[in-house]
Formats: structure tokens, sequence, C-alpha cells
């Protein structure tokens, strides 16, 4: 066995194993392991938005047209369960693996052959998630929330499902400790913690939130798991439980859960924002802390998903006031963004545009975010397209768009090819126009009085209901078109080779390696230059 | 391999292993899955043959590793990365616990008082269990699972918290034994250890028998026995998995590995020993005593 | 560097996006239908009111964020020759931008904090709390919902009209257009009085309902095993409607809740004939039925009741749900029927219906499915039948 490292005194850069199974299967490397990572999620975003494009078919016209209700259940379910565990927690790994070694000079992840490891549960979990399409009763039909006890009414699906999560658990966890090892252990000499990208900052950060609440959530499905096989009463109020035990638990992971799929959002931001407004990252350290702050906070706010439970008036306040204070960090980000760009030399490429839709959209998305923190009020929005529109605007337009906007930064680096701004420009106008059609009409429905997880709905929601439909089919279609993209880009057509730097503005360690980059890039003991850095924080 | 390469952080090229862990995770859960929605298989072959393949599947990595370190290919910087990933990985045990043991706080302290008519439970108390006292141990209104009676914290429960007592300690004495290179000293003192890790076992197991068979206290008795045994039995696994690791080094011991300055693996099993005596003392006092 | 990169094209992006959003959040709060009920009781009208503050003051710190950020996209682009300042924090701007949000989140608190005292625990002007003067029990099921007034006595099932359902199932070839209220209709509506404190206690028989009615300004979940307690006193007479707002299944979408409030006489009236009626089915149970009668009121419960699972057309959805026609048990002997239909089958969809319909509903519906479709049993089953075995 050879060693990777000290390969790199003699011989090219270059080095990769030969064969598929090898090279792939069998990989250490943080760039083909985040290489997966990103394929990966990007199978299951076309998996999750096709489900997600049946729904929209269905809910086109009122009446009942292609599918029937509990398959519908079974979509809604499923299209979240993808979108969430499948598609956008992995690519933000993927980002992860691939940026946060470059970024802080190490020569790998902390743990490289765990590292594997984690990434090839996926495939197998979700293989199995799945199958219960095929199965008796189909796929799980009770939401993402898997509240019982409707869950244990499911068919045989239960068992896969709750098994598919354990091992997304043990997937994320490892990722998480992988994350954290190599953060605090394998910087290089100079490169100080206030040193840091803000995206190994905000992945810091989300490691931490991985770890504490991925194994409450696995003990949650176990519950339900025994409840449904062994006989245990933990969600029956006829033994002495409480089906609104498993809502706690479940929110006590869910809620970090969403700031798990924002933080590295806003860490791509943070790097994407400075470079194309030639600026340094406008308040810096307070960034750090209010990513820290929100992480914080996310831990005490989970029962803002249940004020209608009928919680005692005392918690209600309290989960109220909580909520509330999410927005003052959060705040902070925008308002930090948003001075970046002040007085800067903005351009307007692609991930820049990108950025500019993010910070107004999840913004929208924020702020209804706050609204629906007024419990009292939140008893009219809870459980209606309000809410369906306030999260699909922090998730598509909040972490989804990061994902795309990091390809469009970083792909040149990765592929050594500049992707074609020209059709870059056509995706974001197309997808940032349909997206707000597909999504901005859910309010008005929410408020009008239509409840979601439902199939068919009375007619006068037709109309914002098409539109909503006719804005999902558009947006589809805008990612087809970014798939085009990537692959041309990856291939070299109709693209220029990129330069080392890459962008004009760009900073930080990344871009003083050549483009493609080559697949061993530090070895250790190198210390780094502060004038490579972005942040050299000094007051 | 180079032995200059003790400075450089050791970056292995090729992981054979995880997809063979995964395989075996996958048949396992397969298996059993499809063994509980049966209802005519009477043993999860598949399942059994997933966890053989884990096994084999750790076997095999660890070796691997455990061959490297013998020959020196990690340097200090290596060593800081297998501690912070077990400290995290503690971590995340430690969360999987506070989950159940908070799901006992809720029902104690909320839902089984709601559904006794205190607080906000008056009419859930009137209109639906009328007669329910709320008093913990409880199986719920429903009377879940038939009479039931409790297990005397101070018997069984009370030797056991000794014995895992004990063999924190008598871990903690082979590991400064190590410290100091009394090398046979160490080994003595971690089958003590492993002695006292089976004897709690083998009381667990009496004491599940002593609740099915005389005390009608099973999983199925409502929420007393299923925050019973869904706690005692997730530590019980614990400590299964922690005596076999303790077994582990110790046969490492007596091959010779483990240096008094280096010595990972060692501290990795001892921690998660420690932690597991940790959670018992919090499972005694909170479902055993109180 | 990347010298294929060109920045002049923004003005007009910008410009097109600034429009864009502008245009979205100007419609946010237009009139017809878009936003917020403001509803017909005390508590929907504060709870209108915090919403409509909470959104001008989002809409305004909308203003003004995007604002800056859209004036430096226009000023501060390279393509106007700008070098980039390089300041990278602010100490003051920083202090400011937390504190003003602060106070702002501060001065909303308190109203909602208001708002929720009201809803959780209610007390009129001299501070006493208010006391309800009735108490209506509503119970979820899959897939309707249960009424009992506890001071009246009065109890009754409430599902979807048969009219939506039948238009509602997959390829009906009904225009929803043309059903009335589609979806949003029963057969027994909850009648409750104008100006009345009215105590509502929630529970389900099953999994998670919840019970919601806009125009009351709430919603609240009705969880089996336990009972949620909420009020309402609604101030106009009229006819509100709303669904089921917790998925519970299949048929979740199909669980409307309708409301009629009457005057404190109509109120009256009514529940003189409920009580009238009830004394009409004791007799429609105690008597002998001719077997059309029995047909066609059997047709009515039937597509009221049953259809839900075992389909208008009597065919079911197989293999979850059995098709009625032709099958064995409805073409055998009646007290087997009589069995399933009363006690239901455990472990399965197929509920008791013991003690939710009446004796005659439930000797019509069978006598119905009987002699409905292909059926061959052509024999009619009397209420007095279905008591024997209901009491056996
Ligand atoms: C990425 C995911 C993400 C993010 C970032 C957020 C962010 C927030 N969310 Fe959201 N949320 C979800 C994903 C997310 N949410 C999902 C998936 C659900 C539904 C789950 C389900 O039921 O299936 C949900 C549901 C949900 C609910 C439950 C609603 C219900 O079911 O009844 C609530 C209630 O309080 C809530 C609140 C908030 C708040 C206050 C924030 C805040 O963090 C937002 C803060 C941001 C801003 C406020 C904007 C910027 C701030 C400024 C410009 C500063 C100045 C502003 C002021 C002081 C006003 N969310
Ligand atoms: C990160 C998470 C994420 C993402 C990215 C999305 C993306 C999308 N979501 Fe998702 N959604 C959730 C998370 C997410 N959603 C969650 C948590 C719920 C709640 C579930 C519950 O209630 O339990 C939900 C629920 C939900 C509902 C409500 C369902 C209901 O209440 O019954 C709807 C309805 O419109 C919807 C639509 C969409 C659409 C149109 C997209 C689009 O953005 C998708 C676009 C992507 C593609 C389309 C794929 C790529 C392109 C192709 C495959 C080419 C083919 C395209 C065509 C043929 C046009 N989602
Ligand atoms: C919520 C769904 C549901 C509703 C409503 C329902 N049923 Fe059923 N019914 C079922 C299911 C499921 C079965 C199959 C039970 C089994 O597997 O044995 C069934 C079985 C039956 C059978 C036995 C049929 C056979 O061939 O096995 C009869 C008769 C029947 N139902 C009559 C009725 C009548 C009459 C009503 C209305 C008063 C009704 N059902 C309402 C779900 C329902
Ligand atoms: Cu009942 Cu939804
Ligand atoms: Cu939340």
């Amino acid at each position: 066995m050879s060693h990777a490292a000290v390969a790199t005194h003699d011989h090219d850069h270059d080095h990769k194993p030969k064969g598929f199974v090898k090279r792939w299967l069998m990989t250490t490397n943080h760039k083909d392991i985040g290489t997966l990572y990103l394929i990966f999620a990007l199978t299951m975003f076309i998996f999750g938005g096709a489900l997600a494009m049946i729904i929209r078919l269905e809910l086109f016209q009122p009446g009942l047209q292609f599918v029937q209700p509990d398959f519908f259940n079974q979509l809604t379910t499923m299209h979240a369960l993808i979108m969430v565990f499948g598609a956008v927690m992995p690519a933000f790994v993927g980002f992860a693996n691939w940026m946060i070694p470059i970024m802080i000079g190490a020569p790998d992840m902390a743990l490289p052959r765990m590292n594997n490891w984690s990434f090839w549960i996926l495939p197998f979990a979700f293989t199995m998630l799945a199958s219960t399409f095929f199965m008796d009763g189909g796929a799980p039909a009770a939401g993402w929330t898997l509240y019982p006890p409707l869950v244990l009414q499911g068919g045989q699906n239960l068992a896969y499902a709750v098994f598919a999560i354990h091992m997304l658990g043990i997937s994320s966890i490892m990722g998480a400790i992988n994350v954290i090892a190599t953060i605090m252990n394998m910087r290089a000499p100079n490169m100080g913690y206030l040193k840091m990208p803000l995206f190994v900052w905000t992945w810091l950060i989300t490691a931490f939130l991985l770890i504490a609440v991925m194994p409450v959530f696995a003990g949650a499905v176990t519950m339900l798991l025994t409840d449904h096989y062994f006989g245990t009463s933990f969600f029956n109020a006829a033994g002495g439980g409480d089906p609104v035990l498993f809502q706690h638990i479940f929110w006590f992971f869910g809620h970090p859960e969403v700031y798990i799929m924002i933080l590295p959002s806003f860490g791509i931001f943070s790097e994407i924002i400075p470079t194309f407004a030639r600026k340094p990252l406008f308040g810096y350290v307070s960034m750090v802390y209010a990513s820290a702050a929100i992480a914080f906070l996310s831990f005490i706010v989970w029962a803002h998903h249940m004020f209608s439970v009928g919680m005692p008036f005392g918690g209600e306040l309290y989960f109220m006031y909580a909520t509330m204070l999410i927005s003052i960090p959060t705040g902070v980000k925008v308002f930090n963004w948003v001075s970046t760009m002040w007085k800067g030399a903005m351009t307007f490429e692609t991930p820049m545009l990108w950025a500019i839709a993010f910070v107004i959209l999840f913004t929208i998305g924020g702020f209804s975010g706050l609204m629906m923190a007024i419990a009292p009020v939140d008893f009219q929005y809870h459980d209606t397209y309000f809410i369906v529109a306030h999260f699909h605007y922090v998730l598509v337009s909040g972490s989804v768009f990061a994902i795309i906007a990091g390809v469009y930064y970083w792909i040149p680096k990765w592929t050594g090819n500049m992707y074609s701004e020209r059709l870059g420009k056509i995706h974001f106008w197309w997808s940032a126009i349909s997206i707000n059609v597909l999504f901005f009409p859910q309010h008005f429905l929410g408020l009008a009085g239509m409840p979601r997880r439902i199939p068919d709905y009375s007619t006068q929601f037709a109309e914002f209901n098409m539109w909503s439909s006719i804005g999902g089919f558009a947006f589809g279609l805008a990612q087809i078109f970014f798939i085009i993209i990537v692959i041309r880009t990856i291939k070299g057509k109709g693209t220029t080779k990129a330069t080392d730097r890459v962008w004009e503005g760009a900073k930080g360690l990344e871009w003083f390696i050549p483009s493609p980059a080559p697949h061993h890039t530090f070895q250790d003991g190198e210390a780094v230059k502060d004038e490579q850095l972005a942040h050299v924080s000094t007051h | 391999m180079s032995n200059t390469s003790n400075d450089q952080y050791y970056v292995p090229h090729l992981a054979r292993w995880p997809i063979v862990g995964s395989i075996g995770m996958t048949l396992t859960a397969v298996g059993a899955a499809t063994f509980m929605n049966s209802e005519t298989a009477t043993t999860p072959v598949l399942m059994y043959l997933g966890f053989a393949v884990i096994i084999f599947m750790v076997f095999g990595w660890f070796a691997e590793v455990i061959k490297e370190s013998e020959n020196n290919v990690y340097n200090a910087q290596v060593d800081t990365s297998f501690r912070m990933g077990m400290v995290w990985f503690i971590f995340s045990e430690v969360m999987f616990f506070a989950c159940f043991f908070g799901a006992l706080w809720y029902v104690r302290n909320m839902s089984v008082p709601w559904l006794g008519g205190e607080g906000t439970g008056l009419f859930t108390n009137s209109e639906l269990w009328a007669g329910y006292e709320g008093v913990w141990p409880t199986n719920g209104p429903g009377d879940i699972g038939g009479k039931f009676e409790l297990i005397d914290p101070y018997h069984l429960p009370l030797v056991n918290t000794i014995l895992l007592m004990a063999s924190s300690i008598t871990l903690t004495i082979a590991h400064h034994a190590l410290v100091d290179g009394a090398r046979k000293k160490v080994i003595g003192w971690l089958i003590a250890t492993v002695v006292l890790g089976a004897a709690f076992l083998f009381f667990q197991v009496e004491e599940y028998i002593e609740a099915y068979q005389h005390l009608d206290l099973t999983l199925r008795s409502g929420i007393y026995g299923s925050t019973f045994f869904m706690l005692t039995g997730f530590h019980g696994m614990h400590v299964t998995l922690g005596a076999i690791m303790l077994t582990v080094i110790t046969i490492r011991m007596i091959r010779g590995h483990f240096k008094p300055e280096s010595h990972f693996g060692f501290e990795a099993v001892a921690w998660y020993w420690h932690f597991v005596d940790v959670v018992w003392l919090g499972l005694f006092i909170f479902v055993y005593i109180i | 560097m990347n010298k294929t990169i060109k920045s002049c094209k923004l003005s007009r992006e910008g410009f097109l996006f600034t429009i864009f959003s502008l245009l979205f959040f100007s419609s946010a709060h237009a009139e017809y239908g878009l936003n917020l009920t403001k509803g017909v009781t005390e508590f929907s009208n504060e709870v209108y009111g915090l919403h409509m503050i909470v959104f001008w003051i989002c809409l305004v710190i909308a203003v003004l964020v995007f604002g800056a950020m859209i004036y430096s996209m226009i000023m501060h682009r390279k393509s106007r020759g700008v070098t980039a300042a390089q300041f990278s924090h602010s100490t003051k701007a920083e202090i400011i931008w937390t504190v003003i949000p602060i106070i702002i989140l501060i001065v909303v608190a308190f109203p909602s904090t208001e708002a929720l005292i009201n809803m959780e625990s209610p007390t009129d002007p001299d501070g006493e709390r208010i006391t309800m003067d009735m108490t209506i029990k509503v119970t979820g099921y899959q897939w309707k919902w249960k009424y009992d007034y506890l001071d009246e006595g009065i109890s009754f099932l409430s599902t979807l009209s048969s009219e939506s359902n039948i238009a509602r199932q997959l390829g009906s070839g009904i225009n929803p257009e043309d059903v009335d209220n589609y979806l949003l209709d029963v057969d027994n509506p909850l009648v409750i009085p104008v100006d009345t404190n009215i105590r509502i206690l929630l529970t389900a028989d099953d999994v998670i309902h919840s019970w919601w009615v806009p125009a009351f300004g709430w919603k609240r979940d009705a969880i089996p095993g336990f009972v949620n307690e909420a009020w309402t006193n609604v101030k106009k007479v009229g006819t509100y409607r709303g669904q089921c707002a917790e998925l519970c299944g299949k048929d979740h979408g199909f669980m409307p809740i309708v409301v009629i409030v009457k005057s404190k006489e109509d109120y009256a009236n009514w529940v003189n004939d409920q009580k009238g009626q009830q004394v009409v089915a004791e007799i429609k149970n105690n008597s002998e039925w001719t077997q059309n009668d029995l047909i066609n009121k059997g047709k009515e419960v039937y597509n009221s009741q049953c259809a839900l699972c075992h389909q208008a057309s009597g065919q079911g959805m197989p293999p979850a749900f059995p098709a009625l026609d032709g099958s064995v048990i409805v073409n055998g002997s009646i007290d087997e029927q009589i069995k399933t239909v009363v006690f239901g089958k455990e472990g399965t969809a197929m509920e008791s219906f013991g003690g939710k319909l009446s004796e005659s509903d439930i000797a019509a519906a069978i006598t119905y499915t009987r002699n409905a479709w292909s059926n061959t049993a052509k024999d009619a089953v009397q209420p007095q039948d279905v008591k024997r075995i209901k009491n056996s």
C-alpha cells in the first residue's frame, strides 16, 4: 500500500486509482466522494422532483384526475423524505467533502475510510425506502413528519422506512463526525479558526447539529417500530403514552434539521457574495456568532410546529417568544450580505445572480416564518398551504438555490471547464421567475383556507392551484436545463478552460490550486499565507 | 509502506470494507423488516446473514487498522482524529439515550398526569378515562398488558449497579497500569472488568426472566413496560457491545499490542465503557428508584 | 482572470427583478379572497389584525433591505467604473440592526400575548374568566365528525355530502364546478346559536384530526385518547365552512366541517326539532318498513356512509376495500351481514357502525346493498333484526 500524502512528494498530483470499482466503490479521496455525493443528490432531486410533478399534476384542477388519494399521500410523504434526506442533505455533504479540505489546506478528510462508508450507505438506504412503493399497502403515507397513530396504520412499509431512516442517520452522523474531526484537527498551520472561510464555519456548526439530533430522530422512529410491531405504548393513550410525545421528539429533531439544511447554504452564499462584490465579507465575526446563535436557538423552539396540539398556555407563550428570536441572528446575516454588496464593485455572473435571488426569496420565506411564529395567528396558518409556501421559499430558494449556485461557483474548479455563462443565465431567469409562479400563489391559497396534504380541493382554490402547477412544470423543466449545463461543462462542450483563480474577486485557498483541482491537493505541514485567505480577521 | 511516513497524515488509498458493511447493514435491515412483517417466518435468516456480514466487516476493517497502527503508520495527528471520532460518536449515543429518557420524563410528568385529570387534562379524564388515577407506575387507563409487579431496585439492580461501578474502577486501574507499562497487571484487571461486565449481563437476563415469568412485567405492560424495557434493553445491548470490545482489547493486550504512550484503541473502549456506566446510573435512579 | 464575464447587463435584469418582486408584494394584500379571512368572532378579528401588523412590518423591512440591495446593485456595479471599498465591519451598524429588530419584536410580542390570552383563558371586561354557556364534544373519525351536545343529549355524525362524494371519485366524470360547495358540504351540519360562549371539546377515535373553521379564527387538534379544549363565540348568523386540517389518512381531504349559526330562537327550535326527530327515529326503529322504503332510505345512507370505501358502484377498491356487488356476505345470511356492519371487522378499516347509525339506517343500508347492483338476495332487513343482533 503506498502512501497517498507521501506520494505527492515525488509523483504527479493526479494519480487516481484505476478501474471503476477501485476508483468509485472503494475510494477514500475526498473529491471523489464529494462527486459521488453530488451525483447521488442530483439523482434524488430528480426523483423527488418527479414525485412533486405528479403532485402538481393532480392539483392542476379540482377533482381527482390521476391518482387515488392514498397514493397522493404516499407521493407527498416520499417527495419530502427524498428531497430532504436524499437531495439537499447529501448535496451539502458533497460540497463539504469537496471544499472543506481544500479550503483549510488539509490533505483529505480526517477519516477517509469512514467517509467512504458514509456515502455508500445512502444508495442502499434509499433503494430500500423507494422499494416500499411496490409493497402491499404502498409507501409511507403519513407525511414526512410520520405522526402516529396514522403512520402505524401503514402496511408493511413502516419497518422498511424506519430502518432506512436508521441507516440515513448512521450515514449523517459519520459524515458529521468526519467534518468536525477534519475542521478541528486538519487545518493547515496558520489557518486559525477565525481565518476559516464561512462555509467551513457553517458546516462545523451544522455537523454539531447533526450529531445532536439524528440520534434523537432514530430513537423516535424506533419507538414507532416497537409500538407497531412489539406492542409498546409510547404513543397510545390507553397505555399511558401520548401521540403528541412523538411530535415533541420529532420536532426536537425536525427544527434543527431545517437549519441543517440552511446553514451550509448561508455558508456558500457568504463565499459567493464577497467574490462578486469584490469586497471582504461584511461582519465576518458576527456572521460566525449569528450562525452559532441560530444553531443554539434551533434546539429550543421546536414546538412552534405544534401550536394547535393544545399545549399548556405557558408552553405556547414560551415557544412563540423563542421562535421570534431566531429572526435576530438571521437578520444579522441578511444585513451583512447586503452590506457586503454595498459600495462593492459588483458583477453579475451566474452564481451571483442566484445569490441575489436567494437573499430576496429567502427573506420572504423567513418573513412568513416569523408570521407563523406568532402563535395565535399560527392557529390559522397551521397545516395550510401558507406553510407549504413558507418552507419551499426557504428550502428551494434557500437550500436548493445554494446548491445550484455553489455548483456554478465551483464547477470550474472541479472540472477545469468554465460553464456557459449564457446558458447559466437562462437557467437562472427561467428558474427565478417560475419558482415564484410556483410558490407565491400558495400563500394566497393558504390564507384563503386550503389545507395541505389534500389531493383535491374545493373550486374556489382552482385558479391559484393552476398557476402553481404551471410554475411547477416550468421550474422542473428549468432543472432539466441545469442537468444539461452540468453535463456539458463536465465534458467541456461549448466551454472555455477555467483559470486557476476563475473569478476576478475570488479569495481563499481553493483558488490557489490548479483547475481542475488535482486528485491530491495539499500535503500537511504546509503553512497557508494570510494573503491567500479571504478572511484574516483583524479588528 | 514507508517508515518515514510517520510525519505525514496517513491517508489510506482504498477502503474495501465500507461497501461490505453497507451490504451487511442492508441485509440486516431487509431481513428484520421482512421478518417483522411476516406472519409465518420463524427465524430471520436474512437478518442473521446480515449480522454475519457486519461482523466479518468489523473484524476485517479493524484488523487493517490495527495492523497499520502496530506498524506505526499513524502519527499523533491521526490519533487525534480517531479520538475526536470516538468522542463525538459517544456524544451521539448520549443523544440517543436522551431521547428515551426524555420520553420517560414526558410520560411521567405530562401525559400520565393529564390522563389522570391534572391541569389541562380535566376533560380528558372525565370524558374518556373516568376513574383513572394517573399515578406512576402505570400501564395506562386501558390497563394495557394487564396487572404487573415491579422489580425491587434494591436487589438485582443494586447488585448490578455495584458490579458496573466496580468494573469502571478495575478498568481505570488497568489503564493506569498500561501507562506505567505493567502489562501483566493490565491484563489481569482487564479480565476482571470483562468478568464484571459479563456478570452484569447475566443478572440483567435473570431480571428479565423474572419480570416476564413472575411479575407479568413485559414490553407490552403499557407505558411502564415500554419505557422500562426500551431503556434497559438498549443499555443492555450497549453493555454487550462494550464487553465484546473489552474482550478484544484484552486479547490485543495479550498479543502485545498497545504502548504506554499510545493506545488509542484501549482508551476508546474505556471511554465507551464509562459512558455505558453513566447511563446505567441514570437508569438506576430514574427507572428503578424514582 | 476570466474575461468572458461581462457585467453590464444588470441594469435591465435588476430592473425586471425589482418590478417582479414588488408586483408580488403589492398583490399580497389585495382584496379578493387573497388574504386571511376576518372571520366572525372577536378572536378571529384580533388574529386578522395581528396578521396584518406583522405583514406590514415585514413589508417595510423588505422594502428597506431590498431597496438598499437594489440601489447598491445599480450604483455599485463594476461596469460603472467604481472601485470596491474595502471596509469589512462596523460595530455601530451591527448594533443598530440587532437592536432595532429586537425592539420591533418586543412591540409585536405584546398584542400577540394578549391574543393568546384571549384564546386560552378568556376574561370579560371586568377581568373575570368568562363562563361557557354550552358544551359540544367533537370527535374525529376516519373520515367523519361526530358532534355530541353534552347538555341537550343530541348527537349525530357529519359526513361529506353524497353529491360531493360521488363527484370526487377518481374518474367520476362529474365536473366539480357543477357541484354546490364541492367538498365543503356535509349531510348533517353542526348547528350552534349566535352570541353564545361555546366550549368545544375535541377528541378522536382513531388518528389525529384537526377541527378548523377559518371564520372562527382557530384550529385545534383532535387527538385520540386525549380531550382538547377550545371555545368560540360567533357574532354573526350564517353558514361557515371548514375542513379537517391534520393528515388523517386516505380521505383526509374529504372530511369537511359545516357550521350553521342560528339566532337563539331558531336554535331553540332546531333543538326541539332534533329531540322530536329522535322520538321519530325511535318509532322508526320499532316499526316494520316496506322493502321499498328501506331501499330508498338505504341508498341515501349507503352513499353517505359506505360509499367512501365500497364506492357508489358497489365495486369497492380491492384489495383494500372489498366489492359489495357480488360479495358472498351480502348475498348470504342476513345475520352475518348485520354483524359485519354493526360490529365491524377488527383490524380492518371496516368500522363498527352499531354506535354511529340508528338501527333503521343500518337496516336500510343493508337492505339496499342486498337489492342493489347484481346482488341477488332481494330481501328486506328490519330495524328489529339489527336490534336483535346488537343485543345478542
Ligand atoms: C431551510 C428551512 C427552514 C428555515 C430556514 C426556516 C426558518 C424559519 N421558520 Fe420554518 N419551516 C420549515 C423550514 C424552514 N423554516 C419547514 C420544512 C416547515 C414545515 C414542516 C412541516 O410541517 O412539514 C416549517 C414550518 C415552520 C413553522 C410551523 C408552522 C406550522 O406548521 O404551523 C414555524 C412557526 O413558527 C416556522 C417558523 C420559522 C421561523 C421563525 C424561521 C426563521 O428562521 C426565519 C428567520 C428569517 C427572517 C425573519 C428573515 C430575515 C430577517 C430580517 C431581514 C431581519 C429583520 C426582521 C424582523 C425582525 C422582522 N417554520
Ligand atoms: C428540500 C426539500 C424540498 C424541495 C427541494 C421541494 C421541491 C418541490 N416541492 Fe416540496 N415538499 C417538501 C420539501 C421539498 N420540496 C416538504 C418537506 C414537503 C411536506 C411534505 C409533507 O407534507 O409531509 C413538501 C410538500 C410539497 C407539496 C405539498 C403537498 C401536499 O401538501 O399534499 C407540494 C405541492 O405543490 C410540493 C411541490 C414541490 C415542487 C413543485 C418542488 C420543485 O421545486 C421540484 C423541482 C424539481 C424537479 C421537477 C426535478 C428536476 C427535473 C426533472 C425531473 C425533469 C422532469 C420535469 C418535468 C417533466 C416538468 N412539495
Ligand atoms: C372506512 C372504510 C369503510 C366504510 C366506511 C365501510 N366499510 Fe364495509 N368494509 C370495509 C373493509 C376494509 C372491509 C373488508 C374487511 C375484511 O377485510 O374482512 C369491509 C367489509 C364489508 C362487508 C363484508 C364484505 C365481504 O365480502 O367481505 C360488508 C357487507 C360491508 N363492509 C358493508 C358496509 C356497509 C353497509 C357500510 C356502511 C354502513 C360499510 N361497509 C362502510 C371498509 C369500510
Ligand atoms: Cu381528519 Cu384529516
Ligand atoms: Cu421549525
